[in-house]
Protein backbone atom coordinates (compact mmCIF):
# COMPACT_ATOMS: atom_id res chain seq x y z
CA UNK A 1 0.00 0.00 0.00
CA UNK A 2 1.30 3.44 -0.86
CA UNK A 3 1.61 6.26 1.57
CA UNK A 4 -1.65 8.57 1.36
CA UNK A 5 0.42 11.73 1.55
CA UNK A 6 3.16 11.47 -0.52
CA UNK A 7 1.91 8.54 -2.62
CA UNK A 8 5.69 7.60 -3.74
CA UNK A 9 6.75 5.31 -0.86
CA UNK A 10 5.12 2.11 0.98
CA UNK A 11 2.99 2.79 3.94
CA UNK A 12 4.52 1.66 7.24
CA UNK A 13 1.95 3.02 9.67
CA UNK A 14 -1.73 3.05 9.91
CA UNK A 15 -3.02 6.27 11.82
CA UNK A 16 -6.83 7.22 12.83
CA UNK A 17 -7.25 10.55 14.31
CA UNK A 18 -10.55 12.01 15.54
CA UNK A 19 -11.42 15.36 14.86
CA UNK A 20 -14.47 16.96 14.50
CA UNK A 21 -15.92 15.93 11.85
CA UNK A 22 -15.41 12.56 12.97
CA UNK A 23 -12.57 9.97 12.28
CA UNK A 24 -10.16 10.08 9.57
CA UNK A 25 -7.77 7.07 8.45
CA UNK A 26 -4.53 7.65 6.99
CA UNK A 27 -1.97 5.12 5.59
CA UNK A 28 1.87 6.89 5.92
CA UNK A 29 5.03 5.97 4.81
CA UNK A 30 7.88 6.24 7.77
CA UNK A 31 9.24 9.76 5.99
CA UNK A 32 5.78 11.37 6.18
CA UNK A 33 5.08 9.86 9.78
CA UNK A 34 8.23 11.46 11.35
CA UNK A 35 7.25 14.77 9.52
CA UNK A 36 3.72 14.64 10.96
CA UNK A 37 5.13 14.32 13.82
CA UNK A 38 4.18 10.53 14.50
CA UNK A 39 6.49 8.24 16.09
CA UNK A 40 7.01 5.22 14.57
CA UNK A 41 8.81 1.85 16.16
CA UNK A 42 10.11 0.50 12.60
CA UNK A 43 13.43 1.92 12.05
CA UNK A 44 13.25 5.82 14.53
CA UNK A 45 16.47 7.25 13.79
CA UNK A 46 19.27 5.29 15.89
CA UNK A 47 22.35 6.41 17.02
CA UNK A 48 25.12 3.38 17.70
CA UNK A 49 25.20 1.81 20.62
CA UNK A 50 28.93 2.68 20.46
CA UNK A 51 28.56 6.47 20.00
CA UNK A 52 25.51 6.47 22.42
CA UNK A 53 27.68 4.79 25.28
CA UNK A 54 31.23 6.70 24.15
CA UNK A 55 33.47 6.21 26.85
CA UNK A 56 33.97 10.03 28.72
CA UNK A 57 37.13 9.96 27.83
CA UNK A 58 36.50 10.34 23.88
CA UNK A 59 34.17 13.05 24.59
CA UNK A 60 36.87 14.83 26.48
CA UNK A 61 39.17 14.49 23.48
CA UNK A 62 37.79 17.12 21.53
CA UNK A 63 38.21 19.73 24.62
CA UNK A 64 41.31 18.45 25.43
CA UNK A 65 42.83 19.37 21.20
CA UNK A 66 42.52 17.28 18.28
CA UNK A 67 45.20 19.18 16.44
CA UNK A 68 47.88 16.75 14.20
CA UNK A 69 50.06 20.12 14.24
CA UNK A 70 52.38 18.00 17.28
CA UNK A 71 53.63 14.61 16.85
CA UNK A 72 55.30 12.22 19.07
CA UNK A 73 59.27 12.06 18.35
CA UNK A 74 58.82 8.35 19.02
CA UNK A 75 55.98 6.86 17.20
CA UNK A 76 54.43 9.95 15.18
CA UNK A 77 51.17 9.72 16.39
CA UNK A 78 48.85 13.46 17.16
CA UNK A 79 46.88 14.14 19.22
CA UNK A 80 43.93 14.05 16.21
CA UNK A 81 45.28 10.19 16.26
CA UNK A 82 44.15 9.85 19.82
CA UNK A 83 40.86 11.01 19.39
CA UNK A 84 40.09 9.07 16.22
CA UNK A 85 41.07 6.13 18.15
CA UNK A 86 40.96 6.62 21.57
CA UNK A 87 44.17 4.81 22.16
CA UNK A 88 48.01 6.53 22.48
CA UNK A 89 50.90 5.45 20.37
CA UNK A 90 53.27 4.56 23.26
CA UNK A 91 54.59 6.05 26.43
CA UNK A 92 56.35 8.63 25.17
CA UNK A 93 53.02 10.25 24.18
CA UNK A 94 52.37 11.10 27.62
CA UNK A 95 55.35 13.34 27.40
CA UNK A 96 54.87 14.87 24.01
CA UNK A 97 51.62 16.16 24.45
CA UNK A 98 51.56 16.33 28.59
CA UNK A 99 49.74 19.26 29.20
CA UNK A 100 46.70 18.02 26.98
CA UNK A 101 46.40 14.72 28.86
CA UNK A 102 47.23 16.13 32.20
CA UNK A 103 44.31 17.58 31.73
CA UNK A 104 42.05 14.55 30.25
CA UNK A 105 43.45 12.69 32.84
CA UNK A 106 42.29 15.31 35.47
CA UNK A 107 38.55 14.72 34.13
CA UNK A 108 38.58 11.13 33.59
CA UNK A 109 40.08 10.18 36.71
CA UNK A 110 39.79 13.26 39.23
CA UNK A 111 43.37 13.54 39.47
CA UNK A 112 46.80 13.11 37.31
CA UNK A 113 48.79 12.34 40.14
CA UNK A 114 49.34 8.77 40.82
CA UNK A 115 49.81 8.14 44.29
CA UNK A 116 50.04 4.04 44.01
CA UNK A 117 52.46 1.49 43.89
CA UNK A 118 55.70 3.25 43.44
CA UNK A 119 58.63 1.84 40.32
CA UNK A 120 61.95 1.80 39.07
CA UNK A 121 62.90 0.21 35.95
CA UNK A 122 65.37 -2.21 36.35
CA UNK A 123 69.19 -0.98 35.19
CA UNK A 124 69.76 -3.22 33.11
CA UNK A 125 72.52 -3.18 30.46
CA UNK A 126 72.74 -3.28 27.64
CA UNK A 127 69.32 -4.88 26.41
CA UNK A 128 66.76 -2.25 27.30
CA UNK A 129 68.44 0.71 26.19
CA UNK A 130 69.94 -1.49 23.27
CA UNK A 131 66.26 -1.87 22.46
CA UNK A 132 65.50 1.37 22.09
CA UNK A 133 67.77 2.55 19.90
CA UNK A 134 67.55 -0.17 18.07
CA UNK A 135 63.87 1.07 17.59
CA UNK A 136 65.10 4.77 17.16
CA UNK A 137 67.85 3.38 14.64
CA UNK A 138 65.14 1.62 12.86
CA UNK A 139 62.47 5.07 13.16
CA UNK A 140 65.45 6.89 11.50
CA UNK A 141 66.08 4.58 8.73
CA UNK A 142 62.41 4.96 7.48
CA UNK A 143 62.00 8.71 8.16
CA UNK A 144 65.01 9.02 5.96
CA UNK A 145 63.69 6.54 3.06
CA UNK A 146 60.08 8.10 3.37
CA UNK A 147 61.75 11.90 3.12
CA UNK A 148 60.57 12.84 6.64
CA UNK A 149 63.44 14.87 7.59
CA UNK A 150 62.56 16.84 9.85
CA UNK A 151 61.78 13.83 12.08
CA UNK A 152 64.65 12.28 10.69
CA UNK A 153 66.88 15.20 12.52
CA UNK A 154 64.28 14.76 15.55
CA UNK A 155 65.40 10.93 15.94
CA UNK A 156 69.35 11.73 15.24
CA UNK A 157 69.26 14.20 18.00
CA UNK A 158 67.42 11.77 20.87
CA UNK A 159 70.07 8.90 19.41
CA UNK A 160 72.82 10.76 20.15
CA UNK A 161 71.52 11.65 23.73
CA UNK A 162 71.00 7.94 24.61
CA UNK A 163 74.36 7.27 22.66
CA UNK B 1 48.21 -25.80 16.80
CA UNK B 2 45.17 -27.25 19.19
CA UNK B 3 44.50 -26.13 22.71
CA UNK B 4 44.90 -29.26 24.98
CA UNK B 5 43.03 -28.27 27.90
CA UNK B 6 44.13 -30.64 30.20
CA UNK B 7 47.90 -29.33 29.69
CA UNK B 8 46.69 -25.81 31.48
CA UNK B 9 47.78 -26.32 35.58
CA UNK B 10 43.65 -26.81 36.61
CA UNK B 11 42.13 -27.01 33.53
CA UNK B 12 42.05 -23.19 34.12
CA UNK B 13 38.47 -23.68 35.69
CA UNK B 14 40.25 -23.90 39.50
CA UNK B 15 38.10 -20.65 39.39
CA UNK B 16 34.68 -22.14 39.27
CA UNK B 17 35.08 -24.31 42.16
CA UNK B 18 33.14 -22.56 44.64
CA UNK B 19 35.58 -22.94 47.41
CA UNK B 20 35.64 -19.20 47.51
CA UNK B 21 34.06 -16.79 50.61
CA UNK B 22 30.49 -15.92 49.29
CA UNK B 23 30.90 -18.25 46.37
CA UNK B 24 27.27 -18.57 46.02
CA UNK B 25 26.88 -14.65 45.30
CA UNK B 26 30.22 -13.80 43.66
CA UNK B 27 31.20 -16.20 41.62
CA UNK B 28 34.73 -14.92 40.61
CA UNK B 29 37.44 -12.25 41.38
CA UNK B 30 39.21 -11.22 38.73
CA UNK B 31 42.29 -8.16 38.95
CA UNK B 32 43.97 -7.20 35.60
CA UNK B 33 47.25 -5.12 36.00
CA UNK B 34 48.03 -3.40 32.61
CA UNK B 35 51.87 -2.92 31.97
CA UNK B 36 54.20 -1.63 29.05
CA UNK B 37 57.54 -2.14 28.11
CA UNK B 38 59.43 0.92 27.43
CA UNK B 39 61.19 1.39 24.13
CA UNK B 40 58.13 -0.48 21.73
CA UNK B 41 55.25 1.73 20.68
CA UNK B 42 51.66 0.28 22.15
CA UNK B 43 50.22 -2.69 20.28
CA UNK B 44 47.91 -1.40 18.29
CA UNK B 45 50.57 0.82 16.66
CA UNK B 46 53.70 -1.69 16.95
CA UNK B 47 54.37 -3.26 14.30
CA UNK B 48 54.88 -7.21 13.74
CA UNK B 49 58.04 -7.19 14.60
CA UNK B 50 57.75 -5.38 17.25
CA UNK B 51 55.54 -7.45 18.88
CA UNK B 52 57.42 -10.36 18.33
CA UNK B 53 60.20 -9.01 20.08
CA UNK B 54 57.48 -8.03 23.03
CA UNK B 55 56.65 -11.57 23.37
CA UNK B 56 60.03 -12.78 23.30
CA UNK B 57 61.03 -10.51 25.71
CA UNK B 58 58.26 -10.75 28.21
CA UNK B 59 58.40 -14.87 27.89
CA UNK B 60 62.27 -14.58 28.99
CA UNK B 61 61.12 -12.74 31.99
CA UNK B 62 58.40 -15.05 32.53
CA UNK B 63 60.62 -18.45 32.43
CA UNK B 64 62.66 -16.91 35.46
CA UNK B 65 59.60 -16.08 37.50
CA UNK B 66 58.98 -18.28 40.64
CA UNK B 67 54.64 -17.63 40.57
CA UNK B 68 54.76 -18.35 36.79
CA UNK B 69 56.97 -21.57 37.04
CA UNK B 70 53.93 -23.99 35.89
CA UNK B 71 53.01 -22.23 33.47
CA UNK B 72 51.96 -22.31 30.01
CA UNK B 73 52.32 -20.47 26.95
CA UNK B 74 49.62 -20.60 24.23
CA UNK B 75 50.10 -18.05 21.27
CA UNK B 76 46.85 -16.67 20.67
CA UNK B 77 47.69 -15.49 16.93
CA UNK B 78 48.45 -19.82 15.91
CA UNK B 79 44.84 -21.11 17.15
CA UNK B 80 42.23 -21.57 15.12
CA UNK B 81 39.12 -18.99 15.81
CA UNK B 82 37.31 -21.92 17.72
CA UNK B 83 39.89 -22.62 20.18
CA UNK B 84 40.47 -18.79 20.94
CA UNK B 85 36.55 -18.71 21.35
CA UNK B 86 37.15 -21.78 23.76
CA UNK B 87 39.55 -19.53 25.78
CA UNK B 88 37.21 -16.39 26.00
CA UNK B 89 34.37 -18.12 27.03
CA UNK B 90 36.25 -19.63 30.27
CA UNK B 91 37.40 -16.10 30.99
CA UNK B 92 41.06 -16.88 30.61
CA UNK B 93 41.68 -14.45 27.71
CA UNK B 94 39.87 -10.75 26.48
CA UNK B 95 37.76 -11.13 23.60
CA UNK B 96 40.32 -8.51 22.24
CA UNK B 97 42.99 -10.66 22.40
CA UNK B 98 41.57 -13.76 21.10
CA UNK B 99 40.75 -11.20 18.47
CA UNK B 100 36.91 -11.97 18.09
CA UNK B 101 35.87 -8.97 17.30
CA UNK B 102 35.43 -8.88 13.46
CA UNK B 103 36.49 -5.15 13.35
CA UNK B 104 39.64 -6.34 15.10
CA UNK B 105 41.08 -9.96 14.04
CA UNK B 106 43.60 -11.46 15.83
CA UNK B 107 47.06 -9.37 16.51
CA UNK B 108 50.55 -11.06 15.53
CA UNK B 109 52.26 -11.90 18.54
CA UNK B 110 49.06 -12.20 20.58
CA UNK B 111 49.81 -14.80 23.58
CA UNK B 112 48.55 -15.65 26.69
CA UNK B 113 51.07 -17.32 29.86
CA UNK B 114 48.20 -19.56 31.95
CA UNK B 115 49.65 -20.52 35.71
CA UNK B 116 47.14 -21.46 38.89
CA UNK B 117 44.51 -18.73 38.46
CA UNK B 118 46.91 -16.23 36.55
CA UNK B 119 47.95 -14.89 33.20
CA UNK B 120 49.42 -13.07 31.56
CA UNK B 121 48.20 -11.12 28.19
CA UNK B 122 51.06 -10.64 25.60
CA UNK B 123 49.69 -7.80 23.02
CA UNK B 124 46.90 -7.53 23.89
CA UNK B 125 45.48 -3.49 23.99
CA UNK B 126 49.04 -3.14 26.34
CA UNK B 127 51.54 -5.09 26.15
CA UNK B 128 51.57 -6.66 29.84
CA UNK B 129 47.99 -7.55 30.95
CA UNK B 130 48.40 -9.57 34.39
CA UNK B 131 45.51 -11.42 36.10
CA UNK B 132 44.74 -13.30 38.51
CA UNK B 133 41.08 -14.95 38.74
CA UNK B 134 39.52 -16.61 41.81
CA UNK B 135 37.37 -18.82 43.58
CA UNK B 136 34.10 -16.57 45.92
CA UNK B 137 34.65 -12.82 47.18
CA UNK B 138 38.75 -12.43 47.41
CA UNK B 139 40.34 -9.33 46.31
CA UNK B 140 43.33 -9.25 48.50
CA UNK B 141 44.33 -12.59 47.96
CA UNK B 142 43.80 -11.93 44.27
CA UNK B 143 45.74 -8.72 44.30
CA UNK B 144 48.84 -9.95 46.25
CA UNK B 145 49.71 -12.87 44.00
CA UNK B 146 49.24 -10.67 41.05
CA UNK B 147 51.70 -7.94 43.10
CA UNK B 148 53.90 -10.74 42.98
CA UNK B 149 53.92 -11.24 39.20
CA UNK B 150 54.24 -7.71 38.68
CA UNK B 151 57.60 -7.51 41.10
CA UNK B 152 59.09 -9.91 39.51
CA UNK B 153 58.38 -8.99 35.83
CA UNK B 154 59.15 -5.31 36.47
CA UNK B 155 62.16 -6.39 38.11
CA UNK B 156 63.36 -8.02 34.64
CA UNK B 157 62.14 -5.80 31.99
CA UNK B 158 61.66 -1.72 31.91
CA UNK B 159 57.85 -1.15 32.19
CA UNK B 160 56.36 2.62 30.87
CA UNK B 161 56.28 4.54 33.88
CA UNK B 162 55.91 8.43 34.30
CA UNK B 163 56.89 9.85 37.91
CA UNK B 164 53.41 11.61 37.98
CA UNK B 165 50.98 10.01 35.89
CA UNK B 166 52.05 6.41 37.05
CA UNK B 167 51.85 3.19 35.12
CA UNK B 168 51.31 4.19 31.28
CA UNK B 169 48.73 2.75 29.45
CA UNK B 170 47.85 2.93 25.74
CA UNK B 171 44.03 4.01 27.28
CA UNK B 172 44.07 7.14 29.55
CA UNK B 173 41.60 5.39 31.06
CA UNK B 174 43.90 2.86 32.54
CA UNK B 175 46.76 5.31 33.16
CA UNK B 176 47.93 5.12 36.98
CA UNK B 177 47.82 1.58 38.92
CA UNK B 178 46.61 0.11 35.67
CA UNK B 179 44.87 -1.77 37.79
CA UNK B 180 40.94 -2.99 37.32
CA UNK B 181 39.57 -5.10 39.94
CA UNK B 182 36.13 -6.98 39.92
CA UNK B 183 33.79 -8.94 41.04
CA UNK B 184 31.14 -11.18 39.27
CA UNK B 185 28.01 -10.79 41.31
CA UNK B 186 24.49 -12.93 41.27
CA UNK B 187 22.09 -10.28 42.13
CA UNK B 188 18.68 -11.68 41.03
CA UNK B 189 16.71 -10.98 44.28
CA UNK B 190 17.93 -7.34 43.36
CA UNK B 191 16.58 -8.01 40.15
CA UNK B 192 13.24 -9.66 41.12
CA UNK B 193 12.35 -6.95 43.58
CA UNK B 194 13.32 -4.15 41.17
CA UNK B 195 15.55 -2.38 43.35
CA UNK B 196 18.82 -2.85 40.59
CA UNK B 197 18.63 0.35 38.89
CA UNK B 198 18.86 2.27 42.18
CA UNK B 199 21.57 0.03 43.26
CA UNK B 200 23.40 0.47 39.82
CA UNK B 201 23.12 3.95 39.52
CA UNK B 202 24.51 4.18 43.29
CA UNK B 203 27.75 2.25 41.79
CA UNK B 204 28.35 4.84 39.65
CA UNK B 205 28.10 8.08 42.43
CA UNK B 206 30.75 5.50 44.62
CA UNK B 207 33.66 5.71 41.80
CA UNK B 208 32.31 1.93 41.02
CA UNK B 209 30.88 0.61 37.29
CA UNK B 210 29.33 -2.51 35.91
CA UNK B 211 29.60 -4.46 33.21
CA UNK B 212 27.84 -8.23 32.13
CA UNK B 213 28.80 -11.39 32.33
CA UNK B 214 32.03 -10.83 29.84
CA UNK B 215 33.34 -7.36 30.59
CA UNK B 216 33.57 -4.57 28.53
CA UNK B 217 31.17 -4.30 26.00
CA UNK B 218 29.42 -7.58 27.34
CA UNK B 219 25.45 -7.67 28.09
CA UNK B 220 24.30 -8.90 31.29
CA UNK B 221 23.10 -12.55 31.66
CA UNK B 222 21.60 -14.29 34.39
CA UNK B 223 21.34 -11.56 36.68
CA UNK B 224 25.33 -11.69 36.74
CA UNK B 225 26.79 -7.93 37.08
CA UNK B 226 30.65 -7.11 36.95
CA UNK B 227 30.97 -4.73 39.48
CA UNK B 228 34.62 -2.72 38.98
CA UNK B 229 36.38 0.01 40.45
CA UNK B 230 36.06 3.20 37.51
CA UNK B 231 38.89 5.37 37.63
CA UNK B 232 43.08 4.07 37.96
CA UNK B 233 44.82 7.49 38.95
CA UNK B 234 44.60 9.56 42.31
CA UNK B 235 44.16 6.78 45.00
CA UNK B 236 46.66 3.49 45.62
CA UNK B 237 46.14 0.26 44.79
CA UNK B 238 44.90 -0.25 48.98
CA UNK B 239 41.98 2.29 49.01
CA UNK B 240 40.41 1.32 45.20
CA UNK B 241 40.63 -2.30 46.68
CA UNK B 242 39.30 -1.40 49.91
CA UNK B 243 36.14 0.59 48.17
CA UNK B 244 35.21 -2.12 46.09
CA UNK B 245 35.24 -4.64 48.77
CA UNK B 246 33.10 -2.45 51.26
CA UNK B 247 30.45 -1.89 48.29
CA UNK B 248 31.02 -5.56 47.53
CA UNK B 249 30.10 -6.52 51.41
CA UNK B 250 26.97 -3.60 50.71
CA UNK B 251 25.74 -5.24 48.02
CA UNK B 252 25.75 -9.07 49.57
CA UNK B 253 23.85 -7.49 52.10
CA UNK B 254 21.07 -5.77 49.87
CA UNK B 255 20.91 -9.08 47.92
CA UNK B 256 20.31 -10.90 50.56
CA UNK B 257 17.66 -8.76 52.31
CA UNK B 258 15.98 -8.53 48.84
CA UNK B 259 15.83 -12.47 48.99
CA UNK B 260 14.17 -12.71 52.38
CA UNK B 261 11.55 -10.12 51.23
CA UNK B 262 10.68 -12.24 48.05
CA UNK B 263 10.16 -15.36 50.26
CA UNK B 264 8.43 -13.50 52.87
CA UNK B 265 5.87 -11.39 50.50
CA UNK B 266 5.68 -14.03 47.51
CA UNK B 267 6.78 -17.16 48.68
CA UNK B 268 5.14 -19.90 47.10
CA UNK B 269 5.38 -17.83 43.45
CA UNK B 270 9.00 -17.51 43.70
CA UNK B 271 9.23 -21.02 44.76
CA UNK B 272 7.25 -21.79 41.76
CA UNK B 273 9.12 -19.99 39.24
CA UNK B 274 12.47 -21.34 40.24
CA UNK B 275 11.35 -25.07 40.28
CA UNK B 276 9.60 -24.45 37.17
CA UNK B 277 13.08 -23.25 36.24
CA UNK B 278 14.93 -26.45 37.32
CA UNK B 279 12.26 -28.50 35.81
CA UNK B 280 13.30 -26.84 32.40
CA UNK B 281 16.85 -27.64 32.73
CA UNK B 282 16.43 -31.22 33.46
CA UNK B 283 13.98 -32.13 30.70
CA UNK B 284 14.42 -29.62 28.29
CA UNK B 285 15.27 -30.86 24.81
CA UNK B 286 16.00 -27.81 23.43
CA UNK B 287 17.84 -24.73 25.01
CA UNK B 288 19.42 -21.17 24.26
CA UNK B 289 22.39 -20.04 25.83
CA UNK B 290 20.69 -17.19 26.78
CA UNK B 291 17.38 -18.96 27.93
CA UNK B 292 20.02 -21.71 29.42
CA UNK B 293 21.35 -18.71 32.09
CA UNK B 294 17.90 -17.46 32.82
CA UNK B 295 17.12 -20.98 34.38
CA UNK B 296 20.52 -21.03 36.10
CA UNK B 297 20.34 -18.08 37.47
CA UNK B 298 17.10 -18.73 38.64
CA UNK B 299 18.36 -22.50 40.29
CA UNK B 300 21.09 -20.86 41.97
CA UNK B 301 18.86 -18.32 43.26
CA UNK B 302 16.79 -21.35 44.96
CA UNK B 303 20.16 -22.73 45.97
CA UNK B 304 20.96 -19.92 47.88
CA UNK B 305 17.21 -19.98 49.37
CA UNK B 306 17.26 -23.44 50.11
CA UNK B 307 14.57 -24.29 48.64
CA UNK B 308 16.72 -26.86 46.33
CA UNK B 309 19.22 -28.95 48.04
CA UNK B 310 21.54 -31.93 46.62
CA UNK B 311 22.88 -29.35 43.91
CA UNK B 312 25.95 -27.87 43.93
CA UNK B 313 27.41 -24.45 43.33
CA UNK B 314 30.19 -25.85 41.71
CA UNK B 315 28.09 -27.63 39.37
CA UNK B 316 25.81 -24.84 38.49
CA UNK B 317 29.35 -22.13 37.90
CA UNK B 318 30.30 -25.32 35.13
CA UNK B 319 27.42 -25.46 33.40
CA UNK B 320 27.31 -21.90 33.14
CA UNK B 321 30.80 -22.07 31.53
CA UNK B 322 30.72 -25.63 29.40
CA UNK B 323 27.06 -25.27 27.90
CA UNK B 324 28.69 -22.39 25.74
CA UNK B 325 29.14 -22.90 22.20
CA UNK B 326 32.80 -23.39 21.95
CA UNK B 327 32.81 -25.30 24.66
CA UNK B 328 30.23 -27.56 23.22
CA UNK B 329 31.67 -27.84 20.01
CA UNK B 330 34.88 -29.12 21.98
CA UNK B 331 32.99 -31.41 23.53
CA UNK B 332 31.71 -32.83 20.86
CA UNK B 333 34.39 -32.82 18.60
CA UNK B 334 32.58 -30.91 15.83
CA UNK B 335 30.77 -27.31 15.69
CA UNK B 336 26.90 -27.68 15.69
CA UNK B 337 24.59 -25.74 14.03
CA UNK B 338 23.02 -22.97 15.99
CA UNK B 339 19.83 -25.03 16.28
CA UNK B 340 21.78 -28.08 16.97
CA UNK B 341 23.73 -26.27 19.35
CA UNK B 342 20.75 -26.07 21.31
CA UNK B 343 20.12 -29.85 21.34
CA UNK B 344 23.14 -30.66 22.35
CA UNK B 345 23.37 -27.60 25.08
CA UNK B 346 20.11 -29.07 26.06
CA UNK B 347 21.47 -33.03 26.68
CA UNK B 348 24.47 -31.90 28.40
CA UNK B 349 22.46 -29.91 30.90
CA UNK B 350 20.26 -32.63 31.61
CA UNK B 351 23.01 -35.13 32.02
CA UNK B 352 25.19 -32.86 34.24
CA UNK B 353 22.01 -32.36 36.77
CA UNK B 354 21.03 -36.21 36.42
CA UNK B 355 24.32 -37.29 37.64
CA UNK B 356 24.40 -35.05 40.32
CA UNK B 357 20.83 -35.72 40.76
CA UNK B 358 22.21 -39.48 41.52
CA UNK B 359 19.55 -40.62 38.48
CA UNK B 360 20.50 -41.83 34.64
CA UNK B 361 18.52 -39.87 32.26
Amino acid sequence: MLCDNCRERDAVIYVKKIIDKGPIELNLCEKCAAEKGYETTVSAPKHSLVEFLMPAQKQLLSAAGSGDSVRCAFCSSSLKDFSSTGRLGCARCYSAFEASLRDLLRRVHGSSRHVGKSYEAPELTPAPGGSVLNELRDRLRRAVQGEQFELAAELRDRIKVIE
Amino acid sequence: MTVDLSLLPDGGVSWLDASGEQADIVLSTRIRLARNLEGFAFSTRAREGERLRILAQVREAVEASASLEDSILLRIDELSSADRQLLHERHLVSKELAGLDLQHPVRSGAAVFLGDGLGVMINEEDHLRLQSLRSGFDLNAAYAALRRIDDELGGRMPFAYHEEFGFLTSCPTNTGTGMRASVLIHLPGLVLTKEISKVLAGLQQVGLTYRGLYGEGSEVLGNFFQVSNQTTLGRTEEELLEDLIRVVRLLIQREEDARRVLLRDAGYIIEDKLWRSYGALRYARSLSFEEGMTYLSNVRLALGLKLISGLSVYTLNKLLIFSQSAHLAYAEGRSPTESDANIVRARYVRQALAEEAGTTG
